[in-house]
């Protein structure tokens, strides 16, 4: 048995630490100690990335590396999306467009999607296609789920412009 | 999947890294982007009992021209790569090879280094290291020493690293005026590794002919392959249609692809014929602009 370690970080703003084993996979870590099982377990093998989630800043997945690795870090999972009891724009834009079907592709179509918004606020299709191209759909709602995000840049653009709008006004 | 267990260390310096790699010999693997790595210990291929995290390293993050040579850190990312504006304007085969490596996610972990480091001729950036003559250094107990990226690639995941050194830089000759490159793969989804892929970089001379060239393979073979007969004819040569083709046949003969999901041998060695083709083309367009 390897010595465990302790583990301190960030998740979603708020303060968790745990003692774990070095070989606990941050999915695990997130979904069974700490009990936040909006992140899937997909294919388990670094393919459809429903285990994405936001390490400080960067889309990753959580299948792929070790909870000891992230001490100190910040992690940002789909239960973070929500603010205040409002959607976020991405969950809004989903919901609108049929963004999904069976759900299970979800939490990490939102966090890659989150990721690629906070790098290029205005991407084109392609980018979008480009951002999201490490996780899988199997229900193929791509369509749908690249005009969920076109719909999220969108609304983010209106709320970054309008201030200029107004200015523009008088 | 969960991996065998082990004992999990976080190095601080380079130094350190490498003495705990003395302490635990052939038992320690060191993990810095673990793209690889993690996958082959869940999967049980690999087992080490320790591992030593360099992660929290500083200081080997760099890209930049220092000496006549682009100097990229051992902890610089894919995506560091895909996104740099040197990287995208001077150096377009690198930019080429980071963008089709694996996905967004696996591209902000994983790292030039461990790529290169771990011997795997599947991966995309060893052919591109050939095609750039980089030089591979190696930091050990005795301090640094430099490989030619020609002698790197030992055997299937072997390479001259010892035990005991760490891949801390990779370097790449500044190219002349007239330089260029390009990388082209084909995959069957992204995150496959390739059916066939080309790298291509070279120098044109004030007449468009070819000055310098550097042409790898990947997946070609138990390591990643250096075309030298196709190298050697184009050479001197003029860049036109049959002397492409000509080089992009040499560099097909080169190729010894086993058969597998991802097809038979015929198809593949097809297929880097035809990539050749088309990188060769690619190439010169972006050294003509």
């Amino acid at each position: 048995m390897a010595r465990k370690q302790t583990v301190h970080l960030k998740i979603n703003g708020r303060d968790r630490e745990a003692h774990v084993e070095p070989r606990l996979l941050l999915v695990h870590f997130i979904r069974e100690t700490l009990g936040l099982t909006g992140t899937h377990v997909g294919c388990d093998t670094s393919h459809c990335g429903a285990c994405t989630v936001v390490l400080n800043g960067k889309s990753v997945k959580s299948c792929t590396l070790f909870a000891v690795q992230v001490d100190g870090g910040e992690i940002l999972t789909v239960e973070g999306l929500i603010k205040d009891g409002q959607l976020h724009p991405l969950q809004e834009g989903f919901k609108e467009e049929h963004g999904l079907q069976c759900g299970f592709c979800t939490p990490g179509m939102l966090m890659s999607s989150y990721a690629l918004l906070s790098r290029n606020p205005h991407p084109s299709e392609e980018d979008i296609r480009w951002g999201i191209s490490g996780n899988l759909c199997r229900c193929t709602g791509y369509q749908n789920i690249v005009k969920a995000v076109q719909y999220a840049a969108g609304k983010s653009a209106q709320t970054t412009a309008r201030p200029v709008e107004q200015g523009v006004a008088k | 999947m969960i991996p065998p267990a082990f004992e999990y260390v976080q190095a601080k310096t380079i130094p350190e890294a490498i003495a705990m790699l003395q302490q635990h010999g052939d038992d320690a693997k060191i993990l810095s982007g673990g793209q690889s790595l993690v996958p082959m210990m869940k999967l049980r291929i690999a087992r080490p009992a320790w591992l030593i995290d360099i992660n929290r390293v500083s200081g080997l993050d760099y890209i930049k021209e220092e000496g006549g040579f682009l100097k990229i850190g051992g902890l610089v990312r894919e995506a560091e790569l895909e996104h740099s504006e040197l990287i995208r304007s001077k150096y377009p085969l690198i930019h080429d090879t980071a963008s089709v490596i694996a996905d967004p996610q696996v591209r902000n972990m994983a790292t030039v280094a461990g790529n290169l480091a771990h011997g795997d001729p599947a991966n995309d950036h060893p052919a591109t290291m050939i095609a750039l003559s980089a030089q591979i250094i190696a930091t050990g107990p005795k301090g640094e020493r430099v490989i030619a990226i020609e002698d790197f690639f030992q055997s299937l995941f072997t390479t001259a690293l010892g035990h005991d050194e760490i891949l801390t830089e990779i370097r790449i000759p500044i190219p002349p005026p007239r330089s260029a490159g390009a990388y082209l793969k084909l995959e069957r989804k992204v995150g496959d590794f390739a059916t066939a892929a080309v790298a291509v970089q070279l120098t044109l001379d004030a007449k468009g002919a070819c000055q310098k060239i550097g042409i790898g393979l990947t997946n070609a073979g138990p390591t990643p392959i250096k075309a030298r007969k196709a190298e050697d004819f184009l050479r001197g040569k003029g860049l036109n249609e049959a002397n492409i083709r000509q080089t992009a046949q040499f560099a097909s003969e080169e190729a010894s692809p086993g058969s597998d999901l991802r097809g038979p041998v015929e198809y593949k060695k097809g297929l880097a014929k035809e990539l050749a083709a088309r990188a060769l083309s690619r190439s010169r367009e972006r050294a003509g602009k």
